[in-house]
């Protein structure tokens, strides 16, 4: 018989109470079970950044986690991002402004990557370097990245109005 | 690509996890979970029974006692990279962990989990074994202390016995005329590394070498250190002219490697990149020792 376990995490500040398979990881459970599909699946080995959200603040693969560890924590995926009416975030806006997203496969990885350095800044100016190495870690097949680098440049680099967005 | 069914135990005290390694076959521990999680998900790690050590409490912090920083096995690579302690106490370590993966990957991968995984294109078993690190080890049965140098068994594979877990590492306090240097050579930043070298060295008043450690990844299965090297160094002025022999040494090093990076190709990064760590790491010895 499978091996389960009873959870209870917050996702997106909601509470979330379920009895799951010990072997799922974390992103499976978002989409399956809670059908949060904006968190995506790419590799399932933890080196394409598709699947990345928060858990307790700090940007995880969700697919090297099983949804079982996430017991007691605060998950955050790309739902929680846009305000309640829908309008964009303005990271969102951003990279929609600045071309930052084609297909949109690699984004809900982005933005959540982008949300964490926004709050790690804490209203520190950041260089092109650093968003480099942050996004290093979301792999796009579509835009080259530019567009994301400039996009997080405008609302985090030296010349943006440095509070967090 | 999902892992195969398996037995999920989150013990949350040593002992009991302890207990569990001692009486379950086919065990493993879970740390962070970025490197077993990507072999179980492939199905290349298949283990009856998975223990999270991620409940446990007091496996993760870093202090200094004595002349040693100890760091828990539980640790993420994000808390070594952010920690201003590690940065001073032991810059070979912190600028080893720039190098390591990516933040969404540091935050949950932990300075335990890597040594215990000993990738071959890791960068903090090269960087252990260029420090000197010790490892505690512990299981039901009691605590062993092993050197680095003793850890490393072939392919991933470790000194670790089935039941035994590691929970610190103690590492040595940088000293006032320490130089360091961790380089790598890599397709891509953050990618592992195809050749990394870590050296470690010390100058006497006379601006001499007096103690030095090179290791290097990617060459063999395991970290290599490079004793020769070493030796040839040991008590010399390390000027330009020096350095170029020991290159020459690693010229006739015995490499291992693979379809995409070849032998030979993997010795010349040796080389080139041993030659740019002992430079830098002389500069930086010079630059310490006169404050
Ligand atoms: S799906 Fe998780 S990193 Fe690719
Ligand atoms: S927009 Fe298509 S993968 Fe990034």
């Amino acid at each position: 018989m499978a091996d389960t376990r009873h959870v209870a995490f917050t996702v997106n500040g909601r509470p979330v109470e379920a009895t799951v398979e010990t072997r799922v990881h974390l992103a499976d459970f978002l989409r399956h079970e809670l059908l949060l599909t904006g968190t995506h699946v790419g590799c399932e080995h933890g080196v394409c950044g598709a699947c990345t959200v928060l858990v307790d603040g700090a940007s995880t693969r969700a697919c090297l986690m099983l949804a079982v560890q996430a017991d007691g924590r605060h998950v955050e995926t790309i739902e929680s991002v846009a305000a309640a009416d829908g309008a964009a975030h303005p990271i969102q806006a951003a990279l929609s402004r600045h071309h930052g997203l084609q297909c949109g496969y690699c984004t809900p990885g982005v933005v959540m990557t982008l949300v964490e350095l926004d709050r790690e800044r804490a209203g520190r100016a950041l260089t092109e370097a650093e968003i480099r190495a942050a996004l290093s870690g979301n792999l796009c097949r579509c835009t080259g990245y530019q567009g994301m680098v400039d996009a997080a440049l405008e609302l985090f680099g030296a010349s943006a109005d440095q509070s967090s967005v | 690509m999902k892992a195969a069914p398996f037995v999920y135990h989150a013990p949350d005290t040593l002992a009991a996890v302890l207990d569990l390694m001692a009486r379950l076959d086919n065990a493993r521990p879970l740390a962070g979970g970025q490197s077993l999680m990507p072999m179980m998900n492939f199905r290349v790690a298949t283990p009856d029974h998975l223990i999270d050590l991620g409940r446990v409490a007091g496996l993760a912090g870093i202090e200094v006692v004595g002349d040693r920083l100890r760091v828990g096995a539980m640790t993420t690579q994000r808390m070594l990279e952010k920690s201003a302690l590690v940065r001073e106490a032991c810059p070979l370590l912190a600028e080893a962990i720039d190098h390591v993966g990516h933040q969404q990957t540091r935050n949950r991968g932990t300075l335990g989990g890597s040594l215990c995984h000993l990738d071959p294109g890791a960068e903090l078993p090269v960087a252990a074994m260029a420090l000197g690190a010790e490892l505690i080890v512990v299981s039901a049965r009691g605590t062993r202390v092993l050197a680095f140098a003793d850890f490393p068994m072939g392919y991933l594979t470790t000194a670790l016995e089935a039941d035994e877990i590691l929970t610190r590492v103690d590492l040595p306090i940088a000293g006032p005329r320490e130089g360091w240097a961790f380089i790598e050579f890599n397709r891509r930043p953050a990618d592992f590394a195809i050749v990394s070298v870590a050296v470690r060295l010390s100058l006497d008043d006379d601006g001499q070498v007096e103690n030095i450690s090179i290791t290097v990844g990617g060459v063999r299965p395991t970290p290599l250190k490079l004793a020769e090297v070493e030796g040839l160094l040991t008590g010399q002025m390390p000027d330009a002219a020096i350095i170029a022999r020991a290159a020459a040494v690693i010229a006739g090093l015995d490499c291992e490697g693979d379809d995409l990076y070849p032998p030979d190709y993997r010795r010349d990064l040796c080389e080139t990149l041993t030659r740019r760590a002992l430079t830098r790491a002389v500069e930086r010895a010079k630059g310490r020792g006169h404050g």
